[in-house]
């Protein structure tokens, strides 16, 4: 979980500078990177730091995250600020002086990986394919410092650093982990533990990969940390602290999530379904009272001699919502559509019945799939890969899609219909046919159009998400979980 | 004031003795609950050890383990303090001859004696030193958290009858939660907080080599090498510490002593309680190629 910090030893504060000043100006980054941080927290914080020891890294750092962090999905930026915020203040990291810190590296090596490093001498001197030896020796034994040696040595060689220069973190690691084949020196690992360790069943290898993998995960977060620690030198650490600020996952964009960040995005939806679907069971059932019962108040008002002291009321009857979902699932908007149909399936427990439809330029219903499987994922990968909604050439046609919608489903649409539409109407200048929605609005209880762009996109070229949301209830932006949650706390 | 520990790693040492392994997270957060007076927030999967940590903590520092369990529903009655009613109603009718007055007797039958305590009033009032665990604290309804406010930044209890109860010491409190919901703010801020994984292989195998006697340390890393492949995959619920502690011990009467594919498989039910989970973990492992993601 967390990562090795470049030193363990460091004073993490230059004595000079007073503590509660760089506290200050620390919590003001936590919440510039959109951490609720309250007085009272920041407060508990400095109380913290007077009863650790300040040269314990480890411990100040998890003296301020207990009193600062309260909620674990923030843990992750306040990891990225803390490091470049406390970590990169010792002497040794001033980078200018390159023999410094191969003497530094020097220093970290353990008995063992001196040896190599003895033939290595100033690591400018080292062959790319020594490089690439020495990480795999690296990897191949598990050697933290060691890995950590050569991750300085590949990012000072293949990043291709230069000061001052206006481009991301991402673009410098993209750079050195293309020179070092990460990949290939996994197969490799893997080769070598068969041939040493005799044929291996499936299962060993298995685990055998996951054991390099993780590695491999280490090796690529100290390279991270390297080029972080290298940025922050050269352009300091509030600028730093600004360009490496990650959004919080509920607020990770749904159209622009990179991959990592969608992982994270499907590990984080499965607990929230848990959280919204409870809310919502605890709001029907003690939520609002049914509309009063003029026969039973009479019927009481007997005990009072006629006054009715004490109203009735009905029992609540809480309708549960029957939920049509119609999803694009044209490239751009398809991730957003996937989170959506698991979102809802996940909470399916809430509604009477859901059925689902997709299109792109052709519609199919997809409900089928999810039908007694266990396994949303996989009925969410079927969707995308089996249903049938391609017409003519795969770019998005709402009308026609909306049409055929109509002709085949529109029949089944009933007064306890809420139809959510997700899509960003970018129609590709095809007719809108938007007279079919109003109809679907006519018969259903109510629709709702989900778009994932953001609001001032929507109308701008050929979207005409404002052509159907004329007859929708609502149309919401919904780009990450945060909007998505709380659209689905509103319909149930 | 006294201070329960010294510093961190002595936490920590106290806490190996006990059989609770940590890591400088967990001793951090728990010397700081106690430097702090703050009570202490443990967030979590389910099975890693949060409850257990307050049971160490108490057992270290040698004081009464006082333990709400929190449920939906839960009321004052039950959480704070409850006037015994059949107790107050005698005394009124023992004293129905005689002519007290009613000051008298209100007086008197809302005092110390007519008091039931319940576990928070009961952690506040006592005499020896004690650790007050709050259990699964998002069980209850946000408007009950409210309940715990006042005793979680004061100490105190108000009782409108009787007037404020401050604590005679301060007890060392821990609330767990399994984040089904998210707590108030309110209730976060009075709290340090701390969230416990799944333990890192190498703590894993710790852990199974202290709670499972006569492991070999050769199983005990096949076995934190196997959860942790099983944790990378994406299940609905991936195993807890606990699961494989159990795991561990069936593997023990078992009499492995190497694990394959056929004993991991074979067993695989007591580390995964979803069918779907244990279909997909069994189908995961026999393939040579790493997690799909």
């Amino acid at each position: 979980m967390t990562v090795a910090p470049p030193s363990d030893s460091t004073v993490p504060v230059d004595l000079g500078e007073p503590i509660l000043d760089l506290l200050t100006g620390f919590i003001m980054q936590l919440r510039a990177a959109g951490l609720p941080v309250s007085l009272t927290e920041n407060l508990d914080a400095m109380e913290a730091v007077k009863h650790v020891p300040l040269g314990d890294r480890e411990t100040f750092k998890y003296a301020l995250a207990s009193t600062l962090v309260k909620h674990h999905n923030h843990w992750k930026a306040f990891e990225t600020v803390f490091e470049i915020y406390f970590s990169l203040r010792g002497p040794e990291y001033d980078i200018t002086d390159e023999s410094e810190l191969q003497e530094l590296d020097g220093d970290e090596q353990s008995e063992q990986a001196a040896g190599d490093r003895a033939g290595a001498g100033a690591g400018d001197s080292l062959t790319p394919e020594e490089l690439q030896e020495m990480l795999y020796q690296a990897l191949m034994r598990g050697d933290q410092p060691m890995m950590r040696g050569v991750a300085r040595q590949s990012v000072k060689r293949y990043a291709g650093m230069e000061p001052g220069r206006p481009v991301g973190g991402t673009y410098y690691l993209y750079r050195t982990l293309r020179n070092l084949d990460l990949d290939g020196v996994l197969e490799r690992l893997l080769e070598q533990a068969q041939n040493t360790e005799g044929e291996q069943s499936d299962f060993e290898e298995r685990l055998q990969r996951d054991e390099y993998q993780n590695r491999i995960d280490q090796f690529q977060k100290e390279i991270e940390a390297e080029i972080r620690r290298r940025l922050v030198a050269d352009r300091g650490i509030e600028a730093m602290a600004k360009t490496l600020r990650k959004p919080l996952p509920e607020d990770v964009d749904f159209m622009h999530a990179s991959r990592e960040e969608m992982a994270s995005l499907r590990k984080a939806i499965y607990p929230l379904t848990r959280k919204l679907a409870s809310r919502l069971s605890r709001k029907r059932r003690h939520g609002r009272k049914g509309p009063l019962d003029f026969r039973s108040t009479v019927r009481h008002s007997l005990s009072y001699g006629g006054v009715p002291v004490e109203p009735k009321f009905r029992n609540p009857r809480p309708h549960k919502p029957e939920i049509f979902v119609i999803a694009d699932i044209s490239g751009s908007v398809a991730a957003f559509a996937r989170f959506t149909l698991h979102l809802v399936y996940a909470m399916s427990g809430q509604f009477s019945k859901v059925r689902s439809f997709v299109f792109i330029d052709g519609l199919d219903e997809v409900t089928p799939y999810f039908e007694g499987v266990e396994d949303i994922n996989e009925a969410v990968h079927r969707v995308n890969t089996e249903a049938d909604v391609v017409w003519v050439d795969g770019h998005s046609d709402y009308g026609h899609a909306l049409g055929v919608f109509w002709e085949r489903y529109g029949k089944d649409i009933g007064p306890r219909t809420s139809i959510m539409i997700l899509g960003d109407a970018r129609n590709n200048y095809h007719a809108s046919e938007s007279w079919i929605v109003k109809a679907m609005a006519d018969k259903a209880r109510n629709i709702h159009w989900l778009n994932p762009e953001p609001h001032s996109y929507w109308d701008t070229g050929d979207s005409i998400v404002g052509d159907y949301a004329q007859y929708c209830e609502g149309a919401y932006e919904v780009r990450n979980l945060r909007q998505l949650e709380a659209f689905v706390d509103k319909l149930a | 004031m006294t201070f329960r520990f010294d510093d961190v790693e002595s936490v920590t040492d106290d806490l190996r003795k006990v059989d609770y392994l940590v890591d400088s997270a967990v001793a951090g957060a728990v010397f700081l609950a106690d430097r702090l007076q703050k009570p202490l927030l443990v967030e979590g999967p389910a099975g890693t050890g949060k409850t257990q940590l307050a049971k160490s903590v108490a057992e270290i520092t040698g004081a009464r383990l006082i333990r709400l369990q929190c449920y939906e529903g839960l009321d004052e009655a039950k959480a704070l303090y409850e006037w015994n009613y059949k107790k107050q109603l005698l005394r009124i009718q023992t004293e129905r001859g005689d002519d007290n007055d009613w000051d008298e007797v209100s007086g008197d039958i809302f005092s110390d004696e007519f008091l039931l305590a319940r576990p928070l009033l009961e952690a506040i009032r006592a005499d020896d030193p004690v650790v007050l665990l709050i259990d699964e604290v998002d069980r209850v309804e946000v408007e009950t958290e409210a309940l715990l406010l006042e005793i979680l930044s004061d100490y105190q209890v108000s009782i409108p009858e009787l007037g404020t109860i401050t604590a005679k010491q301060v007890p060392l409190v821990f609330l767990t939660s399994n984040n089904t919901r998210e707590l108030s703010e309110a209730l976060k801020r009075r709290c340090l907080y701390l969230h416990i994984d799944y333990p890192d292989m190498d703590r894993e195998k710790e852990i199974v080599l202290t709670k499972v006697p006569d492991i070999t340390e050769n199983l005990a890393d096949q076995i934190a090498r196997v959860v942790r492949s099983i944790r990378n995959i994406e299940l609905k619920k991936s195993p807890s510490v606990s699961e494989t502690i159990d795991w561990a011990r069936t593997l023990m009467l078992l009499g492995v002593s190497q694990i394959d594919e056929q004993v991991a498989i074979g067993t695989i039910n007591v580390l995964l309680k979803y069918q779907s989970d244990i279909r997909k973990a069994s189908k995961e492992l026999s393939s040579a190629d790493g997690v799909s993601v």
